[in-house]
Order: C-alpha cells, then structure tokens, then sequence
C-alpha cells in the first residue's frame, strides 16, 4: 500500500508481539457500526493519479490575458519564493510547540510579523489569520472586545466578499451592523459621521478601496478617535510600496489578504490574512503570536507567546478560535518581501501604478468609455463605465482570449456598464495595446 | 542568527520586478503617497537564500524524523500531492473567474475537483453533503456550529447551550462560544469514556447540541456513542463531529452511522496535505439531510450534460464563511491521497494507524502510567506521573527526546491526564522507528530513576537550550521594528 511502511509480515509481528489480532484491536467498535467497506474507485499508482489531475488542470482556462482583479492579483512570483517554501523542514512541520527544534518557523513568523509592522506602519502583527474576510471579522470582534460598543460601521467601498462574510459572522451576536453607502467612489463623510457616536466599536475601511480608488482617511480616524471608536483598515500590500500606510492615517487594526505577496491564486487559497495593531491592543488579538526572549545562556531566541489569549489555555474565554493558521503562506509572504527588498518593492508598486494609469489613459481613447469616478487616484485598479453592459464585454473578449475585468453589477446593483479592471506589472504594454483594441472593436 | 533586518545592507538588491518603457509616471495626489519606504531588508537572492536555508536547517518536520504528535495525525505528506497542487492548470486560476459570463466553463477542472471530493468526503463519512469551504479543522467547527444555530431558529428553538467533554480539543469550546452559545462540559468516566450518567443530567431543551471527538482525545473509542446520540436528538440537540482523530476510523465505522449530525475533516492530518509549520489546513463539513440547505453559499453540483456549475441560489443557507471555495490547494493535495490510495488503501490506513498506536501503548504501558487501558484507536496517552516524583517531568521527557532525535509527542494534553504524553504514531511509520522510540522511552524512564539531571537539563543538542518564557510574556518583543 502507498505510504504504509510495514510489510504484511511486519504487520503479523507486531499483532503477535502485543497478542492481539487486528480484529480485537477494533473490537471497540459495537458491531453495528462497523462499515461493511467504502464504495469509493481502487487506488492508482502515483502515475495514473497525476495523468488524471494533469487532464483535469487542462479543462481550466489560465492562459487568458488576465486584467481581473477584485482584491486578487495576478502577480509575478520569483523562482526562489517557492525553492525556499518547499524545504520540507518548513512545510512539513506543524504549529512550533517545541521551540527548540523550531527555530526556523518561529524566527520566520517573528520576521513576518516585523514586516507587516514596517509595512502598514503599525506596532505589533499576530502570525496570521486564513484571508482577509476572516481577517476582518476577527479585527471587529477584537474592537468590540476593546471598547465594549455594539456598533460596527462598514463602508460599501470595502470588499463587498469580505462583506458578505462578516455579515455572516456576526448574524447571532446581537451588534449593530451598520453598512453605509459610499459617494463618487469614496467613503461619504457626512453620511459616516451619522454613525460614529458613543455606542461605535469601530469604523471600516479600505484603501485602497474595492473601486480601486485611494483615500486618505485620516479625518475619519481623527473623528472615530474623538468618539472613542477605532477605525479598521483593511489594505493591500503591494500597494504600500507607493501609498500612505493606514499606521500613518491613524487606523487601529490593520488587515488585509496577503495573496499578492508571492502567494499563487490558485483558485481561492490557501491565502493569508494579516492582521497588525498598535501594541496597547496586543493582548486583545486573535491568533498566535512570537517573540523574542532568550535561553539559560542568554542565546536569543523565539517563543509563542501572550498565549493566555488562545483557545487550548482559555478554551471558550479565548479571543478566537483560530488554531491551526496560514502559517507557510506568512513565510511565502516574508520570502518575497525580503527579495523585493526595500527599493524592489517600491519599484513593483511604481510599475503596477505606471501600466495602470497608461491602460487608463489608453482605454478611455475608445469612444463613450468613461473612468466610473473621474476625480479620483488609483493604484492599480479602476473602474470603467462602458456604454454597453459589462457582462457583454466580458463574454466578448474571453473568446479573444481577455479577461476584461469584473463585472461590479454582482456585488453593486445598478452597476451593470461599470468594469472593474485590474492592471499588474505582468500585462506589457503590447498586451494593454492589444486589450484596448479589442475592447474598441467590441463596442 | 540574526534576524533578518539586521543583514541587511543599503543599496544591495534581490529581486528586480518588471519594468516598462514608455508608460508615464503615476498621476497619485503627494499627500495620498507614503513618505519613506518600508524598512525591508536589502539582500541579494543569495543572501535570502541562505538566510531561509539556515532557518529550515532549525526546523523540524516529519521528512527530519519521528513526530509523534498527538491529535495532529503527523503523517507522510506525498511528495506526489505536492507536484499536483503545483500545476499551473490548478496554481494561476483566478476565482473569480466563475462569476465572469459562463465563466464556470472556464474553470471546469478545478469544479471537477470540489464536486468529486465532496462525493468521495460523503462516502467515507456517511453524510449527505460537504461543503469544502472551512479553512481550516477550527473554521469548520464554527461553520458547523453557525449550522446549528441556523437549524435551531428554524425550528423555533430556544437553545442556549452546546455541550462539551471535559477530554475535548480547546477550539471545541471556543468555536461555540464565538457562535454565541453557553458552553457545558461533561466530565468523563473512569473509564475515559463520556459519563452519559452526566450527560443525561445536562440534558435539557436548551442544549443546542454536542460536540464530540471519536475516537477521543484519550485514543478511545467511545463505546455507547448510539445511546448518546439518542439522547442528544431526544431534545432535539444536533450531534457535531470533531474530525480531529478520524483516521482510525477511515473504511471501518463512519460518523453519520454513529448518529453524527455535522462532521468535520481534516484534510491536512486525516488526508495527509502538510500542516505547513502551522497551516494552511483545511476543514470540511458534512451535514445530515435535514441540513444540507443550511451548508455555506455556494455549493458545486452537477449539470444532466455532465458539467459542473456552482450554485448560489441557497436561500436557507448560513451565508458566506471563505471568499470562494475553500482552501482549493489543500483539497487538491487531499484528493489525489485519496484516489492514490482507494477503499483498500484506506481502510490500511485505519489498521496501520490503530496497529502502530497498540503496539506503542503495549510496549511502554510497564514503563510509564497508562491511566487509561484496553485497546486503543490512533493515539495512546501516558502519564508522566510516576517519573514527576522523581523530578521528571512530561516537559522534561519531551525535552530529552529531541536530543535524541525526535519530535516529542503532545504534552500537558488532554487536561484531564496529569504530567500527559500524548503519542500517535500515524500509518506511515515502520517497525523500526517505533522500535527505536519505545527503547529511547525506556531508557528514559530509566534514567529519570537513576540520573534524573540528566534529563531534566535537556535538551543540549539544540541551537537554542529552554527558552524564557516567562519573559517573552511580561516583556513582549514582538517585532523588530526601525
């Protein structure tokens, strides 16, 4: 049998050694519950699995010029981001009980922890959390557990996924979800400030935001902070290279999926949601944390820590259930983070800003296609408003071999000529070209 | 080692992304810009090459040697599954992608995929329905229990309470308490087993359900689990599997036979996709039939022409738990254990896992209290009580296994078994490993008689000795911060 060690005979021994026989050591078993055998297809040999997989990979479409985004970009991953994450001792480890033979991973997530902290300008980060919705919801929990309020303020301009999931989340518990609705592209002011009182947690928001438009939100942490409330950002790495970070704006609790940082897309995960925080919130925070101490001989080294926060010390008091995280995507993400390096990844963000506002500027060329928020700055995404409806575009230009973007009527109503197109530094300008051509023909 | 940040050095560069020639600057507002770039470090590739090298070469997995770790099923990751996960086919697919205009036609492989393992998921556990979603074994749980609670509002319940064996995972109780219920523990008996005397005590119309792990964290089978789940449904509670330790299990008794409601897998213990140094994982959750409509939006089905499309059109459902369809690279790995190994292979699995764990337990049992006897499922617990009085201590034994090259099992774990050792050898580990742990562990029962120091200052063969602990708590370093 695949992967079983001992041999028939090896198996025989070791029953007549303990005096038992295969059938006793399932006796435990009242008998009408024993199976009668799984109706499930006979093994394959290694050979025929992977002749099979092979084919199913190929009735998947990854060879279209991709401009889709929505919060998951299709960014190019150096060879030596998957040589180092594949080592086995990495991967084939579980969660660093025992630190002195994990060294490795922890040293690895106190480095990741320090880049996110660097990255976002905030203080301390925990070791990761499944994606950037779960993220979120955990960020919301954690600011009702600090302040004590029931109410949560979510701008529209957030990812309407991770929308969708707190809503979820938070259906049981009784808080004051409150959406609000944003204006030209951007959280709408007057319309936040009706909602930021005594009785709010906290206040949501992302940047950039899922319209792909940049904010400055500092007047809102000014007066969420005035109120005793907190302020949420969920933000996207790649794009700090170039934007203002939320530490700077003066958010609370920062997170964010870290699918660009190296991850695949992979059809929806394994991804990585990051959570960073100021240090005064630090025994507030869901997931497992590391740090640095040092051993009898003063050796420094890392450590889980603050685990009186967690659910195999405080079961249900913990601040979260999380046990098993993300853990080898947080070394992916600190991987390709330390071969960017500090000038790489602005020169990264420059290019994705670059090709974005050239395929902008070449897009609007074709007549009665408009940018959806003129006034507004982008990263590397925008939206445009089309003069016929998206999803007919988009049908179109697949079978030319584009993926146009995302169709914003599925999450906005209303929205059905707005395309949301994203714009990495793997398309060349001979593909924006050729994109802006067949979208002319098209209309 | 120094840490990262501290090798690095201004100017030097690894990576170089793409550039373009002929796109003009980025028209973005100065004050929406950042000031100073990110403190990364500045490295050569080779540099970071060596850097993270050297930090696996401080790790320890299952490819280094013996790890058996209790309740986390440390078995052989195949190499096979690896490659697979790898495809580009599977790798660079945007999920998204399905929402486009008949975008499903583009991503029927991937769908394939989902809907085949949800059927085979449904076989092994006697469910009706999967959804693949959960992230991970916790997210399941809390999948599961959102599940519960949407069961219960439907039926106009008013339920409270979830309860839990005092023998249960930690995330057990968490899961519940985060989903808004009160959490009951029910002890366990002398046997080990759950004391249904007590349960049948705690029963009223307010308990919601029960969450149970079987085998149990103990390693045992829990012999009137019929009568306990008669009693749970009797107040109309629903009956939730921790999949934690279903691997003794796999093609010789199934959950939903057991009068489970709602069951999780693990993918990465039971179905031997890695634990990655702490995740990902992934957790599954099947559902009886009066709860398959609750299952997460969107669920994978299957068109009469033989195509796969995803279904949203769930109108009882709890909602959205992931962003799309779980973690679709873990499923990947999972699946193609699955079909390398078949119904044979399985139910080998169950056999090895179950023989390995009684042959470990039978060995050791005059060495080290077993206070729990019998015949054991995937994992033996011991207790270190008997060496403790010689100043010996579980943590001490785990320490001086290391030295000697192997990962310790789970200590301190479960909470009902002073000074625990928790062993579960998995199917995957020869005659020959086992027989060198069970001499190492008698030599080490022996020695915590004779020269009980010579345990207790382990372990010495690593690159760091016993960490401060308790400083790494009052004095948070958190962050090597600029």
């Amino acid at each position: 049998m695949p992967y079983i060690a001992n041999t028939p005979e090896q198996q025989e021994e070791m029953l007549r050694q303990i005096g038992r026989s295969m059938e006793e050591l399932f006796s435990d078993i009242p008998p009408d519950l024993r199976s009668p055998g799984l109706h499930i297809p006979a093994g394959l040999t290694e050979q025929e699995v992977r002749n099979r997989l092979t084919g199913m990979a190929a009735r998947n479409k990854v060879d279209l010029i991709s401009f889709l985004g929505g919060g998951f970009y299709d960014h190019f991953i150096p060879a030596a981001v998957s040589a180092l994450v594949s080592r086995s001792e990495f991967y084939t480890a579980y969660t660093p009980y025992q630190p002195e033979i994990s060294q490795g991973v922890l040293q690895a997530i106190y480095e990741y922890q320090s880049a996110l902290c660097r990255l976002t300008e905030m203080e301390v980060a925990n070791a990761s959390l499944y994606d950037g919705g779960t993220a979120l919801y955990e960020a919301i929990m954690m600011a009702l557990r600090i302040t004590g309020r029931p109410r949560i303020v979510v701008d529209d301009t957030v990812s309407p996924i991770y929308r969708t999931m707190v809503r979820t989340y938070t259906g049981n518990l009784g808080i004051e979800l409150v959406e609000t609705h944003s204006c030209r592209g951007l959280p709408d002011r007057d319309e936040l400030k009706k909602h930021i009182d005594d009785r709010t947690a906290a206040v949501t928001v992302q940047n950039p935001n899922f319209f792909g438009c940049l904010d400055d939100f500092s007047d809102l942490a000014d007066l969420a902070h005035k109120h005793g409330s907190l302020v949420i950002a969920s933000c996207y790495p790649i794009a700090l290279g170039l934007v203002k970070t939320p530490g700077a704006m003066g958010a609370d609790i920062v997170v964010g999926e870290g699918q660009s940082l190296g991850i695949p897309l992979g059809f929806g995960g394994p991804y990585l949601g990051f959570m960073a925080t100021r240090r005064q919130f630090v025994r507030k925070m869901p997931g497992r944390i590391v740090g640095r101490t040092a051993d009898g001989q003063g050796r420094p080294g890392f450590v889980l820590t603050l685990q009186a926060r967690e659910q195999h010390i405080r079961r249900e008091k913990a601040t979260s259930n999380i046990c098993t995280n993300e853990g080898l995507c947080a070394l992916t993400s600190l991987v390709y983070l330390s071969l960017l390096g500090k000038q790489g990844l602005v020169e990264l963000a420059t290019t994705c800003a670059e090709k974005t506002s050239y395929a902008g500027k070449r897009l609007l060329e074709i007549r009665d296609v408009r940018m959806r928020f003129p006034k507004r700055y982008y990263f590397n995404e925008f939206v445009l408003e089309l003069p016929v409806a998206a999803d007919r575009v988009i049908r179109q230009l697949l079978e030319k071999g584009f993926a146009a973007g995302f169709p914003l009527v599925r999450y906005y109503p209303g929205m059905e000529k707005s395309l949301l197109v994203a714009v990495t530094e793997k398309r060349t300008k001979e593909e924006i070209d050729l994109f802006a051509h067949v979208l002319e023909v098209s209309l | 080692m120094k840490v990262i940040f501290e090798k690095s050095v201004p100017g030097r560069r690894g990576a170089r992304p793409a550039r373009q020639e002929g796109c003009p600057p980025p028209e973005i507002e100065p004050r929406l810009k950042r000031e100073r770039p990110a403190e990364l470090p500045e490295l050569s590739e080779l540099d970071v090459v060596r850097h993270f090298t050297e930090l696996s070469r401080r790790n320890f997995g299952v490819d280094n040697g013996f790890y058996p770790l209790g309740s986390c099923t440390m078995k052989y990751n195949p190499k096979m599954a690896e490659q697979v996960a790898g495809y580009a086919g599977f790798a660079s697919l945007h999920p998204l992608l399905p929402q486009l205009p008949r975008g499903e036609m583009l991503v029927q492989g991937a769908l394939k995929v989902l809907y085949e393992m949800d059927l085979l998921l449904r076989e092994i556990c006697g469910m009706t329905a999967f959804t693949l979603q959960p992230l991970a074994g916790a997210h399941g749980e809390l999948t599961g229990v959102m599940i519960i609670a949407a069961y219960h509002k439907d039926r106009g319940n008013r339920k409270t309470t979830i309860l839990i064996p005092d023998s249960a995972h930690g995330t057990n109780p968490a899961s519940s308490a985060i989903a808004g219920y009160r959490v009951q523990v029910i002890p366990s008996d002398s046997n080990g087993h759950m004391d249904v005397a007590a349960l049948r005590a705690a029963l009223n119309d307010g308990v919601a359900g029960l969450m149970l792990t079987n085998p149990n964290t103990l390693g045992l089978f829990e012999p009137h689990i019929q009568e306990i789940s008669r009693l749970v449904h009797s107040v109309d509670g629903l009956m939730y599997y921790d999949g934690a330790n279903l691997n003794p299990l796999l093609g010789r008794c199934r959950p939903g036979d057991m009068g489970f409601d709602i069951v999780h897998v693990n993918l990465h213990k039971t179905f031997a996709a890695p634990h990655g140094g702490g995740g990902p994982g992934a957790g599954p959750v099947g559902v009886c039939g009066k709860l398959v409509k609750y299952l997460p939006i969107s669920l994978v089905r299957e068109r009469p022409d033989g195509s796969y499309f995803l279904d949203y059109d769930r109108p009882n459902s709890i909602g959205y738990i992931a962003p799309f369809y779980g973690n679709f690279g873990i499923i990947l790995r999972a699946y193609a254990y699955i079909l390398a190994l078949g119904r044979e292979g399985l139910l080998r699995v169950a056999e090895n896992a179950t023989l390995n764990a009684n042959y470990v337990m039978e060995k050791l049992r005059r060495h080290y209290d077993l206070p729990y006897g019998g015949v054991c499922k995937h994992e033996c617990v011991f207790s270190a009580r008997r060496q403790a009085e010689r100043g010996v201590r579980a943590l001490d034994i785990a320490k001086a296994l290391i030295d000697r090259g192997f990962h310790p099992p789970t200590i301190y774990f479960p909470q009902i078994i002073p000074e625990a050792m928790m062993v579960e050898p998995t199917e995957t580990e020869s005659k020959e490993t086992l027989d060198a742990f069970i001499k190492t562990m008698i030599e080490l029962a022996q020695l915590a008689q004779t020269r009980p120091e010579e345990i207790t200052r382990c372990p010495v063969t690593t690159v760091v000795g016993r960490l401060d602990e308790t400083r790494a708590a009052r004095h948070p370093d958190l962050a090597s911060l600029k």
